[in-house]
C-alpha cells in the first residue's frame, strides 16, 4: 500500500516534470524515472514480463532514440528555437474541471466494476517469479504463442512498415539520386559542377 | 507480500497520468515534448490494462499492453524521423508552422 502511493506520487511528479521541463533533455531524464517507476508498479501487479519489456524497450531503446535525436539536433546549429507555448491561450479553469470530471468517471467506473471481479479487491501481488503463476513469463508466453498468435505475428508487419517508413523519411535521397540528371539532386549536382567550371550558375 | 491496493486507485492514477500526457501534447509546441506526451498517454493506458488484467486474473490484458509497447516503439521511431526531417528543413521548428500536408 505504501509502495503504491509512493510510486503514484513519483509517477505523477515525473510526468509533470516531463511536460514542464524547460529543455527536452530534462524531459528525457524525467521520463526515465517515470518508466522505471512504472516498471515497479507492473511488478507489484505481478506482470513481470511487461515490467522487463518496459525497461528494455522504453528505457533502453526509445529514450536512447530521443537522446540521439536531441544530441543530433542541438549539436550543429547551437540550440533549437521554438515558438511560445500555448498555455496562455486556453481557458485553464474549464480544462481543470474537465480533467477532474474524467478522473471522477474513471474512479467511479472502476469502483462499480470492482464488485464483479473474481479477485477480491482486485489488487495485491502473487509471489513473483513462481513457475506457472499468473503473469509469469511461462504463463505470458503460453498465451502469447497460442491464443494471441495472430496479433503477435502482425506486429512483425507493423515493425517492418515502421522501418521502411523511417528509411524513406530520413534516408539520404541526395546520395541515392545524385547520378540521375532528371532528379532535383542530380540537377543541383550539375549546377554545382557548372559553377565550378564557369564561375556562375547556369540559368 | 504487498497488501492489496484497490483497482480504482490504479485506474484513477492511470487517468491522471493520461491527462498529464494530453496536457503535454496540447500545451507544448516542442515536437519532442509532444512525442513524450504521447508516450505518457500510452503508458497510462498500459497501466490500466495491466491493472485490470491482474484484477480479472486474465493475462490477455498483459498481451495487449505488450503490443501497445511495440506500437509505441514504432510510433516513436517514425515520429523522431519526421522531427529530424523538419529540423533539417529549417532552423525554427514550430508545429503550428508545419502545414505541408494541409492541402
Amino acid at each position: 500500500m505504501i509502495l503504491f502511493w509512493l510510486l503514484a506520487v513519483l509517477l505523477v511528479g515525473t510526468a509533470l516534470a516531463v511536460i514542464m521541463a524547460p529543455k527536452p533533455v530534462y524531459s528525457v531524464v524525467a521520463l526515465l524515472g517515470h518508466f522505471v517507476a512504472l516498471a515497479i508498479v507492473y511488478l507489484s501487479l505481478s506482470a513481470e514480463f511487461i515490467a522487463v519489456t518496459q525497461i528494455l524497450v522504453y528505457s533502453g531503446a526509445i529514450l536512447v532514440l530521443f537522446l540521439f535525436v536531441i544530441a543530433l539536433l542541438s549539436s550543429g546549429n547551437g540550440g533549437i528555437t521554438l515558438g511560445p507555448d500555448r498555455l496562455p491561450k486556453i481557458p485553464t479553469p474549464a480544462l481543470i474541471a474537465l480533467a477532474l470530471t474524467l478522473i471522477a468517471i474513471a474512479y467511479g467506473g472502476a469502483h462499480a466494476v470492482r464488485q464483479m471481479l473474481p479477485v477480491a479487491g482486485g489488487g495485491g501481488a502473487l509471489p513473483v517469479g513462481a513457475a506457472g503463476a499468473f503473469g509469469s513469463v511461462a504463463d505470458f508466453g503460453a498465451t502469447l504463442f497460442t491464443v494471441q498468435l495472430l496479433p503477435f505475428e502482425l506486429t512483425a508487419l507493423l515493425l517492418m512498415v515502421a522501418i521502411i517508413g523511417v528509411v524513406v523519411l530520413a534516408g539520404d535521397h541526395e546520395a541515392l539520386t545524385a547520378n540521375d540528371p532528371r532528379s532535383l539532386a542530380g540537377l543541383r549536382r550539375l549546377e554545382r559542377e557548372a559553377i565550378l567550371r564557369e564561375g556562375e550558375p547556369l540559368r | 507480500m504487498i497488501p492489496a491496493v484497490d483497482i480504482s486507485s490504479y485506474v484513477t492514477l492511470s487517468a491522471l497520468l493520461f491527462l498529464i500526457g494530453v496536457a503535454g501534447v496540447v500545451l507544448r509546441r516542442n515536437p519532442l515534448v509532444m512525442l513524450m506526451g504521447i508516450e505518457l498517454m500510452l503508458n497510462a493506458s498500459n497501466l490500466a490494462l495491466v491493472a485490470f488484467s491482474r484484477a480479472w486474473g486474465n493475462n490477455v490484458g498483459q498481451i495487449f499492453a505488450f503490443i501497445v509497447i511495440i506500437v509505441a516503439a514504432a510510433e516513436a521511431a517514425i515520429g523522431l524521423a519526421i522531427i529530424v526531417v523538419l529540423f533539417n528543413r529549417s532552423e525554427r521548428v514550430d508545429v503550428d508552422d508545419v502545414t505541408l500536408l494541409k492541402g
